[in-house]
């Protein structure tokens, strides 16, 4: 009330800092959300000297037959544009049957599926992307391939959206789109002549995850000194690594991100701790009137904790809207970008902090200060 | 020669006391061995040139600081020997104060600063109410209620900061010069409202003061010198 212009600029840097706090958790759980939901009992198997080289399709049966696993998937990055570069989301060839085993977290009604499996030229797209391009069942989509070319040499791709799938959990990505191997894996045989039967990776479950590392290494084994060795790993290790390419620069942006936050917080709280020894002398009135010590320690501390809440508040409420708001647009990239609750909770706790912190020092000035020389401020 | 007319029925009883502050190497002896008591009922004016310790004195009566050596009695407690939360308790309930500066808060209204002492009652808003009202109009301030300190004069200020001070009807007001920070004219109306509080609502008040007019408005005055007090002005 004093100095409204000062109050106001402490109070907006506080929400500009928790603004950062809610970018920062979004950021964070669009980094390691995938690797957090990633399958304790499913192993990535890829090509070990590069994840965009290609295994051979003939790997599956072989994997197969190696004890500790209970089922053998794969996937192909399609590479595919839909409309204008910027709309980007994954596009992947699967073995429907085996695939929607394989992923359980991807929820697909049944008639949806057997649609699927009758519908040569279907795909399954995650709610998320169907959402953003209002894609609805029964659509016709077509999709340009960077890196695959159909029979004549046309690289746009058309399918029919017959599945809608939901994400069993809220950190699972329904951002990708589906379709089926076999429509892919005739036409680009037709319509080229390299990656005929290769893939680009597989997913294999295993019967006893704690027998993970004994069976990553026995299909390692299996294909050593081959034209195309494995690596095989854990799946959140595989996420994590993707994750990674990309994860570099959006882990120095939350770094940066952090820094700026905690200096905002240690100048929004020294000005706060400022504007309470201002006031000294106005303290001591109270404790002259006959304020108790405990009661001013309450008052300075209540003071400090209701700006910070308020703007901490403030600054949480405006970050879960600019999240959300600009989710849609960041799904292909980081399609698990959201401020997550309970980072709004973390954030109040933070918040909360900084008003005891900046508040509790002045506090105890106050309630220690001796009312004579206070008023003597005041002169 | 130290100014005492015994303790029999004083509202105030200041006995050998004495106060040093300890200024890094330095002790400062502001007062020395004194003595004086305040009838009930008795508006007493405290002179003395700056640094005689006039404040001080006003300081130890009001239960804002302890003395070094001695005993203050008023209102039949002795107040250097409470606790800080009693002494708080205490002066909340017995004394009002009158500040050279006012000491209004700037952001409440002239209502809100008067009604501040009786927040630590159990008054109920109605009642907190009529006592503020009660005590503005005592001091003619009625009309100027809802204004902020800032859009107060001096004089207006310094009325306003009575009425906090007998809002509670304390027992004793205590004041550190409050004409001190006003012209001639608003400075004479706080005294006759000073004055008035106390022929006409026996209301016991000290006031410091180094102005021999304002003293003179006091039914009774003492002199502070180099720590000690006399009935008389030291040449």
């Amino acid at each position: 009330m004093r100095k409204k212009l000062r109050t106001a600029l402490t109070l907006l840097s506080i929400v500009v800092a928790f603004l950062l706090f809610g970018f920062l958790a979004a950021i964070r759980q669009a980094l390691t959300g995938g690797v957090s939901i990633a399958g304790a009992n499913r192993l990535i198997v890829r090509h070990k000297v590069s994840i965009i080289q290609m295994l051979p399709y003939s790997y599956k049966a072989r994997m197969e037959r190696i004890p500790g696993v209970s089922l053998v998937t794969h996937q192909t990055w399609f590479g595919g544009i839909y409309q204008d570069p910027k709309n980007f989301f994954m596009q992947c060839p699967v073995e429907p049957e085996s695939f929607l085993a394989m992923f359980p977290e991807f929820v697909l009604p049944p008639e949806q599926k057997a649609a699927w499996l009758a519908t040569r030229t279907g795909a399954i797209v995650g709610r998320k992307t169907a959402q953003r391009f209002g894609w609805k069942l029964g659509d016709r989509v077509p999709i340009m391939s960077t890196i695959w070319a159909q029979p004549g040499g046309n690289r746009t791709w058309t399918f029919d959206i017959v599945g809608i799938f939901d994400g069993r959990e809220k950190n699972t990505d329904t951002t990708p789109l589906f379709f089926r191997y076999d429509y892919f894996d005739e036409a680009r045989n037709q319509a080229q002549s390299w990656g005929r039967g290769q893939v680009g990776w597989f997913t294999i479950r295993v019967q006893d995850p704690s027998q993970a590392a004994a069976v990553a290494k026995a299909v390692d084994a299996e294909f050593e000194n081959s034209s195309a060795e494995t690596k095989t790993e854990p799946e959140g290790a595989f996420v994590q690594a993707w994750v990674n390419q990309v994860g570099n620069i959006a882990l120095i942006t939350a770094s940066i991100l952090g820094a700026v936050f905690f200096t905002i917080l240690l100048v929004a709280g020294n000005t706060m701790s400022q504007s309470v020894r201002e006031r000294i002398g106005e303290l001591g009135v109270l404790k002259a009137i006959g304020f108790t010590n405990g009661q001013m320690l309450g008052m300075v501390l209540l003071e400090s904790c209701l700006l910070a809440l308020v703007g901490g508040g403030c600054g949480l409420a405006l970050a879960w809207v600019l999240s959300s708001a600009i989710a849609g647009a960041l799904a292909g990239y980081l399609p698990l970008f959201f401020f997550p609750a309970r980072d709004v909770l973390v954030g109040l706790g933070f918040s909360l902090a900084l008003g005891i912190v900046t508040g509790v020092f002045p506090a105890l000035q106050a309630m220690r200060l001796r009312v004579a020389d206070a008023l003597r401020r005041m002169g | 020669m130290n100014e005492s007319t015994g303790n029999d029925g004083a509202l105030v009883a200041v006995e050998g006391v004495e106060k040093v502050f300890h200024r890094g190497s330095e002790d400062i002896h502001v007062l020395k061995d004194l003595h004086l008591t305040v009838p009930a009922g008795q508006f007493l004016a405290l002179m003395g040139p700056s640094g005689s310790g006039k404040s001080t004195l006003l300081n130890l009566i009001g239960g804002l600081d302890r003395p070094t050596q001695g005993t203050v009695h008023v209102a039949g407690e002795r107040v250097d020997q409470l606790s800080d939360h009693r002494l708080a308790a205490w002066r909340a309930r017995h004394i009002g104060f009158v500040f050279q500066l006012y000491n209004l808060l700037p952001v409440l209204t002239a209502e809100r600063n008067v009604e501040l002492p009786l927040l630590l009652t159990h008054l109920s808003k109605a009642q907190r109410r009529q006592h503020v009202a009660a005590a503005l109009a005592m001091v003619g301030l009625t009309e100027r209620a809802k204004h902020f300190p800032r859009t107060l004069s001096g004089g207006e200020q310094q009325r306003v900061g009575i009425a906090r001070g007998i809002v509670t009807d304390p027992t004793l007001l205590l004041c550190d010069e409050p004409t001190g920070d006003l012209d001639r004219k608003s400075g004479d109306e706080i005294l006759d409202l000073l004055q008035a509080l106390n022929r006409e609502h026996g209301k016991t008040i000290v006031m410091v003061t180094h102005d021999p007019h304002a003293s003179a408005r006091a039914s009774r005055t003492v002199y502070l010198n180099k720590g000690q007090l006399s009935s008389a002005p030291v040449q």
